[in-house]
Formats: C-alpha cells, sequence, structure tokens
C-alpha cells in the first residue's frame, strides 16, 4: 500500500451490468490493497447490493440515471461509497428481514447483507437528493488474523 | 457464469440440479421460471441441489424464499440440497437457515419428503 490515500470514482449507468463491472472493480482494488480472497469476496458482494439497490429502488432502473461509485484506500481501510438519482431512503425504514413477520418477505437483506460483510455502513442522503450508501472495510492487523 | 440447470426424478422427488450464480437478472428469473414450470406440472415436490451454486446475491435469497412461498401455497414442499460454505453462511446471516429444510445428503433429502 502507498502511504498515500487513493481514490477512484466510476460513474455508471443504470444498466444490469453495472452491477456486474462495479463489483469486478471492487474485488480488484480490494486485493491490491492486500485483503485476503474472502474479504474480498465480502467487499465484492457489499459492492453488488450497493449498486443493485441505486439500480432498481434508487435510480428505478432508468438509464438515464447515473450511479457514482467512489472507492478510496485510506491507510486504515477500504471507504466505498454507492450514490443514485433517485429520492433516497432512511435505514429505519428497511424492514428487518430476520424479524418472525418479515422472515419470507422480499425486503431488507441486501442491507443486511452489506451491514454483515463490512466494518461500517451508513445511508446518507447525497448532494442532489438520493441515496449515499457508505461503507468501509478496515484492513486486518497482525492481531486480528491470529485472532481468526 | 450464467445458471444453468438439469432437472432428475427420484421417487416422486424432482431433483433440480444448479450450477452457476443466482443474481439479480438472469439467475433468478431462470430460478422463478423452473420452480413454477415444475409445479405447473404437477411436480410439487422440489429439491434444489445447490452444490454448483457459489454466488447468491439478496436477490437470489428472495428468489428462494418465494419459490418456497409459491411450491407450499399450491401444496407442495420445497427443500435444499448441498449448500457450499459461502451460501450456507449467506443463510445463517439472513436467519433463512431456520425457513428452509436443508440436506446434504441427497438420498436423505429424497426420503424426507
Amino acid at each position: 500500500m502507498s502511504s498515500k490515500p487513493q481514490r477512484i470514482e466510476i460513474v455508471l449507468e443504470t444498466l444490469l451490468d453495472s452491477i456486474a463491472l462495479a463489483e469486478e472493480v471492487g474485488v480488484r482494488l480490494a486485493a491490491a490493497a492486500g485483503f485476503g480472497e474472502d474479504d474480498q469476496y465480502k467487499i465484492g458482494l457489499a459492492v453488488h447490493e450497493g449498486v443493485m439497490n441505486a439500480f432498481q429502488y434508487g435510480n428505478e432502473q432508468q438509464r438515464e440515471k447515473k450511479i457514482r461509485v467512489i472507492f478510496e484506500l485510506t491507510h486504515e481501510k477500504m471507504v466505498i461509497r454507492v450514490t443514485d438519482q433517485g429520492t433516497g431512503f432512511r435505514l429505519d425504514d428497511v424492514p428487518d428481514p430476520c424479524k418472525d413477520e418479515n422472515m419470507l418477505g422480499d425486503s431488507g437483506r441486501g442491507v443486511l447483507l452489506m451491514r454483515a460483510f463490512m466494518d461500517e455502513f451508513d445511508v446518507l442522503v447525497g448532494q442532489g437528493g438520493g441515496a449515499e450508501v457508505i461503507m468501509a472495510k478496515r484492513y486486518r492487523t497482525q492481531t486480528d488474523s491470529q485472532a481468526m | 457464469m450464467p445458471l444453468k440447470s438439469t432437472s432428475r426424478e427420484i421417487n416422486g422427488v424432482t431433483v433440480i440440479d444448479l450450477d452457476g450464480r443466482i443474481t439479480l437478472g438472469d439467475g433468478s428469473a431462470l430460478l422463478r421460471d423452473l420452480i413454477h414450470e415444475n409445479v405447473g406440472n404437477g411436480h410439487k415436490k422440489l429439491l434444489l441441489n445447490l452444490a454448483g451454486v457459489n454466488y447468491l446475491d439478496s436477490t437470489g435469497l428472495g428468489e428462494l424464499v418465494s419459490g418456497y412461498r409459491f411450491v407450499k401455497s399450491q401444496g407442495g414442499e420445497l427443500k435444499l440440497l448441498n449448500l457450499s460454505k459461502k451460501v450456507s453462511d449467506l443463510l445463517q446471516i439472513t436467519k433463512l437457515y431456520a425457513v428452509f429444510d436443508i440436506h446434504n445428503d441427497e438420498a436423505q433429502a429424497v426420503a424426507s419428503f
């Protein structure tokens, strides 16, 4: 890792293929940053879920709307921001899919997976009013690895 | 890798072998079509063999749940066989392990219907 933070920004059309493309970039950057295979998979799936959320719910599959994905490698962690051009959403409004009454429902699992696979996760209102999903994965220290 | 499937009949149970990713788009749509087609043809004891599936997203998980609900509503049963570690972890995280009847042995799975 270079000591200087690195930042990559990609702007995607609202297309199904954009999900896999962003995921691939995320996995490659995670590998370059020194994350192991398991963490690369988790980061890739979190990016997949974030962009899929933007594709499906934020931009409602309207191709002309953009999905902005920013990857930032800081000294401590990899930070990922996914912003759409929708109307935003509040995390409190997302049903908990693990509750008995929601277990057989269709919503909330994407947020649950992003939370589970990343060390930090939040949803804010982006500059344009859409949702901005922010998540981060910290680099593992030697102590972390020994504890596993 | 796009999802591929083959089906077999064992003692009245339809075993559907799946290979590839089950994600938004082709994979989840194929799974939905397979389940609906089988139930429509009177095959209501479905065993999904996920040995070849090592990637599921939340849409894929939702499709499994949706299929489970549909088969049950038609008086049938949908069970899962041979989960990879990644898929198993996803079912643990989402607590879907408690919903599905999950097996590691095909003969025992078929006998459980």
